[in-house]
């Protein structure tokens, strides 16, 4: 192993699949677990987290929900926030998939898999945020189709349980083959890939769409029972998707030593600057109605954002995500946003934050603020749901770091003549 | 040799940790240590969760839906189920399965000019279904309303003060075994569902405890089992069904299934035998001389939020 740590084995010409496949694979192990002090004492400060975590979560398996601080009248709290969210960051990176597929944007071509790499680790992520949400986590083969009772199409909960799992797979096996193909040192072939980037287009929004209906579609709840939530989603996705990746670019770039073009991430910034703009138009449009008209709709929009009855739990968390929001949006506007600047990082710290407040605590809990009979009752997350959820972020960000070296090591070994642009 | 492609600031902090340093096998030797220890770690993490192979039995596990029990499974499935209450609560139980009666259809109506807000009803119905006695758990919410008013934001559930009160009128509010019930709808692996007498039921060994019924039902009636019941034995209710009141596991959803332990056998539902002030009537939709028909027939009755199309066999209605 000592050989081939870092540099690729050297492959006859035309490799056998079956042998050079688990060749792969080793390698990628040997990489993945290969590195400075900084890469050791970062994953295992990750480790240590997830592991707090997974203690956490055993626990509130052991012992039932009641450590958390879920009730039957708020009866979704901090994981299905972070799973919103979640899906959103999933779905953002197809903001790089676009340019660089349907306007053969060459430079983003050649950053894009980064993308499609924080997809995967986001849908991982999500996939646990709701395996952690369940009472009975063990009757997960109650899902499976053929073996269990999967309520489709009815369920808009199994529609989503369908396109996170095939978004999963689509982009495990774009991301799988470009890099095989590339530590063969071999051009990938279009017809191999191409027609699943462009499905994975669609199936990005479908993701955003369907978990969009899962709220908008209960009649029940007049906060979530909009129109406008899916589009309004889809709109966020693509500030909060685009931001992370700007941000997750600029520590590869410092900590691998990898030389990016600057473009791709100035695509990004005009992406986010239209799509906060709409969002931001469309948050307005909601508060319009909410408030203008009146009546018991606007009761939820009240507690939100000025209390209801002596009630103000969601109250700061709002403003924040108003006020980061809106900070983002004027940074982002700044010239310095198109350099590689602080303001840039700022900008898109400032949106994700805002963001992650404004599709958790401001959009999950207030669905249930005040309840379907107008009761209030306040919620805020537990320590063990801290925990849980801080421990879901280690495991993504962990398993983010080893695919970003992974993919670092092999761009880096075999820099492919740029022949991928010719696929189209 | 040994790192041709790290960059050179990585090999400049090589010596400083071991591991980095040392000959390829040792290498793989300490990274199989660490890797060891990881799991260890993870295993230890975890440990809580040897809870569910104590808890749950391989054949609670393999447990298939209600609705594709034999007869014979169903009566494995029930005697299992006694025998864990015996083991749990120390309480002797029978578990029945009585099936919806053919060509009846239950419906349930409430007088809110006779209803007081004692509160009975909600007594009854924790006894009755063998709710957790840690909390006041009923599947009955009784909101104290402002006369003047159909508007539920000026409502009450937690008043404690005489009742009832001058300006006030009371208005229990509980399943409405709606025949469009989004909470059917949305459940991902059918573990809720409508029967043929109306009702709508869970099965307690197959919900996943997702709670997306919980957010769809617009009438606040689902309950969740935060926590494993506590029922002292001197005060479960022996007469259980599947269906309906026996002791609920830990993680699971529950609701209101009108009594169907009594009234698939023609009693009356719990709630109903324990109103003082007669405000409750109860009976089969599809009988043109039941009580429940009569009321339908002859007052001016309404469901809660209509507009949501949910088709509440809820009945509301005030004398005359
Ligand atoms: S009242 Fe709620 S729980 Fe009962 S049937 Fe209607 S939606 Fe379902
Ligand atoms: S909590 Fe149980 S009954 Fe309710 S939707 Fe989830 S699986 Fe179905």
């Amino acid at each position: 192993m000592s050989q081939d740590a870092a540099q690729l084995p050297l492959l006859p010409h035309r490799p056998r699949h079956v042998q050079s496949y688990p060749r792969f694979l080793w390698w990628a192990l040997s990489e993945s677990t290969n590195g400075s002090v900084a890469f050791y004492t970062w994953m295992v400060a990750l480790t240590a987290v997830f592991l707090v975590g997974a203690n956490a979560w055993a626990v509130q398996v052991a012992d039932g929900m009641i450590v958390t601080n879920m009730t039957d009248h708020v009866s979704w709290g901090l994981y299905i926030a972070n799973f919103t969210f979640m899906v959103g960051l999933a779905a953002g990176g197809v903001m790089m998939v676009i340019p660089a597929y349907l306007y053969h944007d060459k430079k983003m071509h050649d950053v894009v898999i980064l993308g499609e790499l924080v997809a995967i680790a986001a849908i991982v992520m999500c996939l646990m945020f709701v395996v952690a949400d369940l009472g009975r986590p063990e009757r997960f083969w109650h899902m499976i189709p053929g073996i269990g009772r999967f309520n489709w199409p009815m369920s808009m909960l199994t529609w989503d349980v369908l396109v996170l799992n095939g978004y999963l797979v689509i982009n495990l096996h774009i991301c799988g083959y470009l890099l095989y193909t590339r530590f063969l040192g071999r051009k990938p072939k279009a017809k191999w890939y191409v027609p699943f980037v462009m499905l994975s287009i669609f199936w990005a929004i479908s993701i955003h769409t369907v978990t969009a209906f899962l709220y908008c579609g209960l009649g029940g709840r007049p906060f979530w029972n909009s129109a406008l939530l899916a589009p309004r989603f889809l709109a966020s996705a693509f500030v909060s998707g685009p931001a992370f990746i700007i941000l997750a670019m600029r520590v590869v770039r410092i900590v691998m030593n990898l030389n990016f073009p600057i473009e791709p991430a100035n695509t990004l910034i005009r992406i986010i600057r239209v799509a906060m703009c709409v969002n931001l138009l469309m948050l307005g449009s909601e508060l319009f109605t909410l408030f203008y008209s009146g009546g018991g709709h606007a009761a939820t929009g009240q507690y939100l954002l000025f209390g209801l009855h002596g009630h103000y739990g969601l109250v700061p968390w709002m403003w924040t995500s108003i006020v980061l929001n809106i900070a983002a949006a004027i940074l982002f506007f700044m010239p310095a946003a198109l350099e590689r600047s602080s303001v840039r990082i700022a900008a898109c710290v400032f949106c994700i934050v805002g963001i992650w407040i404004e599709k958790g605590m401001g959009l999950i809990i207030p669905g249930f603020i005040p309840s379907t009979l107008h009761e209030i009752v306040e919620y805020s997350p537990s320590l063990i749901e801290w925990k849980v959820t801080i421990g879901i972020w280690a495991f993504g960000l962990l398993i983010l770091t080893l695919m970003f070296k992974i993919t670092g090591a092999v761009y880096r070994n075999s820099p492919v003549d740029d022949s991928e642009s010719d696929f189209a | 040799m040994d790192e041709p492609s790290e960059d050179t600031k990585s090999a400049s902090v090589e010596e400083l940790l071991p591991i980095l340093g040392q000959p390829s096998s040792r290498r793989t030797m300490l990274k199989g240590a660490g890797a060891a220890l990881g799991l260890a770690a993870f295993g230890g993490a975890v440990w809580p969760l040897i809870s569910i192979p104590e808890n749950v039995s391989v054949d609670e596990f393999l447990q298939q839906h209600y609705k594709e029990l034999s007869d014979q499974d169903k009566e494995k499935v029930f005697t299992r189920l006694e025998e864990e209450a015996k083991e749990d609560y120390g309480a002797d139980v029978t578990i029945s399965d009585q099936l919806p009666i053919p060509g009846v259809k239950f419906g349930y109506a409430i007088n809110l000019s006779k209803c007081n807000g004692n509160g009975k009803c909600m007594e009854a119905c924790s006894e009755e279904n063998n709710h957790h006695r840690g909390v006041d758990q009923s599947y009955i919410r009784v909101l104290e309303m402002q006369k003047g008013s159909m508007n539920m934001e000026h409502g009450n559930t937690t008043y404690d003060h005489t009742v009832p009160q001058d300006d006030k009128f009371y208005m229990p509010v509980q399943c409405q075994q709606c025949d469009n019930p989004p909470c059917v709808t949305v459940c991902p692996v059918e573990a809720t569902w409508k029967e043929d007498d109306g009702i709508v039921v869970v099965d307690y060994n197959w919900c996943i405890g997702c709670r997306y019924c919980e957010a769809a039902c617009p009438y606040h009636a689902r309950r969740f089992n935060w926590e494993q019941p506590e029922i002292p034995a001197e005060e479960v209710n022996p007469d259980q069904g599947y269906l309906s009141n026996r002791i609920r596991p830990q993680g699971t959803m529950e609701k209101c299934h009108f009594c169907l332990h009594r009234t698939r056998e023609g009693r009356m539902p719990a709630c109903l035998e324990a109103c003082p002030t007669g405000a409750r009537v109860f009976g089969d939709l599809n009988d043109p001389e039941s009580d429940i028909v009569w009321i339908l027939k002859n007052k001016r009755v309404f469901v809660l939020k209509e507009e949501l199309g949910t088709k509440p066999s809820f009945f509301y209605f005030f004398d005359s």
